[in-house]
């Protein structure tokens, strides 16, 4: 495990230290949840490498000021993955690193799911699914009133886009014209308890969101390469970024299964996956 | 204080409430109205004339325009969420939940013609289990003034509380009760007229029905005590407290279910604090049949006759005790 402190400067932030970070976020994540004995180890390695890319390189923020009225604003609408975030969240500096370890712990502030009034770097409590994407329009909605110029990104799942709330907000976006507003959806292709296309299948999501008005990029978002300057794409109308990722992403054996959104690894399964993702670091 | 209602004139409390947001919408621009394609019936035609691009129509969208008043006041502004109660509370309340309470968003969500002021549009569209399902959210105030003078002080004093607020209005006429330039105080119940047999507390569009019935009694030779409770949480405790104790019993009347209201509220406190017999008037746990707000609170046991009588009943109850 690398514990090395990471003088941060954003701007020069490249493709390969974005990689490197990122799977430190995976071994850190995947050490907590071993050792919580809970989490969502899945959608949290599905979700990494757009995590990492937004706070290592492609959102304004300041961790010593994490309610500067001229920060991007990021919603995690699927909060379940909080622990991504948190790890995240601590990597850059908002909350002590050492504090990862007491994850769902009593009193802990790292509870399953962010909350906004604990946790520096949180923006709204997320949990219940299809309440990120409504906020966020709210947040892009009032740079447009107040002119502040910061941009608003939010991160939904894709089973949570079967959420009708979602749908409510995608349209008052397009309505409202909010070319600051960018909405990543996590296609890792699986929700709790089977794969998107078994339950409810709303996939292909990009003609979709094209026809309510948005501007749409698919990306492979396990790629460094291809996630920054998606991130950083701007246009005139909202952004919708098709994120095509895998479930488990970086340990092998937790790819692109069902049973890798809250399962637990064993002490083998653990070694194994703390292998896989040191071996690049 | 038994001439308080200085008029019959009956008001509709929207036009305080918008009279009130305009005035402050001039004066601070971070005031917003967010709203679900209700512009007509919560009143915000002046609003919107005045500040086109500060009136934000989601249509017909509730979850959404809780959640964008939530991000809204992330952004810094000020907004005041506005629908009909039966929607507003019951369409998005988890969004009411996570959003605005749980994440403490600085959001005033307006509930417009609650209780069954929509009364012959049916069961639907009452809105009598607000009170229930938003007095349990943490953080989240709950208030219903009785008239146009406390709705006015209500508005002025949500739009400086630091936190969300969700304020209960109706559109069916009341007299006004409170003196001019009452100032609203959250928590604290309003003495409107005193006495020693029995207290009378209510709040919203039941306050005044409970005053006439408080005249009723008189002429009885009954003297019955009077308390307007807008604030339905937090509650204002000592008041409940000091009514038990000084009369012995205490009823309670609400445009709302019997069931997890003000009344509730009440007995919570009573039960613990001071037992005394208590009566709850309200919605009898069941949907409403046809007819109008003023109908049904008749229908339901609430025309000041009713409740005078209902009092009598309870006070004979002390006496066995």
């Amino acid at each position: 495990m690398c514990n090395c402190i990471f003088i941060h400067n954003e701007d020069s932030m490249q493709p390969n230290d974005l990689d490197r970070i990122a799977r430190q976020i995976r071994l850190r994540d995947l050490q907590t949840v071993f050792e919580a004995g809970a989490g969502h180890i899945g959608g949290e390695m599905s979700a990494i490498d757009i995590l990492t890319a937004l706070y290592f390189r492609v959102l304004r923020i300041w961790p010593d000021q994490p309610k500067n009225p001229e920060r991007d604003r990021f919603v995690l609408s699927k909060g379940h993955v909080a622990l991504a975030l948190y790890v995240t969240l601590a990597k850059r500096g908002f909350i002590p690193e050492d504090e990862i370890s007491t994850f769902l712990k009593p009193h802990s502030r790292l509870n399953g799911h962010p909350n906004c009034n604990k946790v520096p770097g949180v923006e709204t409590n997320t949990g219940p699914l299809g309440h990120g994407l409504p906020v966020a329009v709210g947040m892009a909605k009032a740079a447009k009133l107040t002119g502040a110029k910061y941009h608003t990104y939010v991160m939904t799942g894709d089973g949570e886009m079967q959420e009708g709330s979602n749908w409510e907000a995608i349209a008052s976006a397009a309505q409202f014209g909010l070319d600051n507003l960018t909405l990543i959806i996590d296609h890792n292709r699986f929700q709790q308890g089977a794969s998107l296309k078994d339950t409810n299948n709303l996939a292909p999501f990009p003609a979709k969101l094209s026809a309510f008005g948005w501007d749409v990029t698919e990306i492979n978002g396990n790629s460094m390469d291809e996630i920054v300057p998606a991130l950083e794409k701007r246009g005139n109308r909202p952004h919708c970024i098709v994120a095509h990722t895998n479930k488990g992403h970086g340990i092998s054996f937790m790819q692109d299964t069902v049973d890798w959104h809250h399962k637990v690894p064993n002490a083998e399964q653990y070694k194994i996956a703390v292998a896989e993702l040191s071996e690049a670091l | 204080m038994k001439d308080v209602v200085t008029s019959p004139k009956l008001h509709d409390c929207r036009d305080a409430f918008v009279a009130v947001l305009e005035r402050l919408g001039a004066e601070n621009s971070k005031i917003v109205a967010v709203c679900n394609d209700s512009v007509g019936s919560s009143k915000l035609g002046g609003f919107k004339s005045r500040w086109p691009e500060r009136l934000v129509n989601v249509g017909i969208a509730e979850q959404n325009m809780v959640g964008v008043g939530a991000g809204l006041a992330n952004g810094g502004l000020l907004p005041f969420v506005c629908g009909a109660a039966c929607f507003l509370t019951g369409r998005s309340l988890e969004q009411i939940k996570a959003d605005i309470a749980y994440s403490n968003a600085n959001v005033k969500l307006i509930g417009i013609s609650s209780g069954m002021a929509y009364g012959e549009l049916g069961p639907t569209h009452h809105s009598i289990e607000d009170f229930a399902w938003t007095r349990v959210l943490p953080n989240l105030p709950v208030v219903a003034p009785c008239d146009s003078i406390e709705t006015a002080a209500a508005v002025e004093w949500a739009a400086q509380y630091d936190g969300p607020v969700f304020l209960r209005l109706s559109r069916v006429g009341v007299p006004d009760l409170l003196p001019a330039g009452h100032k609203f105080e959250l928590g604290k119940a309003n003495l409107l007229r005193d006495g020693d047999a029995v207290t009378l507390l209510a709040n919203g569009t039941l306050t005044h029905r409970m005053m006439k019935a408080a005249d009723i009694l008189a002429e009885q030779g009954i003297e019955a005590r009077v308390l307007n409770m807008a604030s339905v949480r937090p509650i204002d405790v000592d008041a409940v407290v000091a009514a038990a104790r000084d009369t012995g019993a205490i009823l309670t009347a609400e445009e709302h279910s019997v069931i997890g209201g003000l009344g509730s509220a009440v007995a919570e406190f009573v039960v613990s604090e001071a037992p005394v017999p208590m009566k709850i008037l309200g919605v009898p746990g069941i949907f409403a049949p046809t007819g109008s707000a003023e109908f049904l609170l008749d229908e339901f046991g609430m025309s000041p006759a009713a409740i005078a009588e209902a009092a009598i009943t309870l006070i004979a109850r002390k006496s066995r005790a």
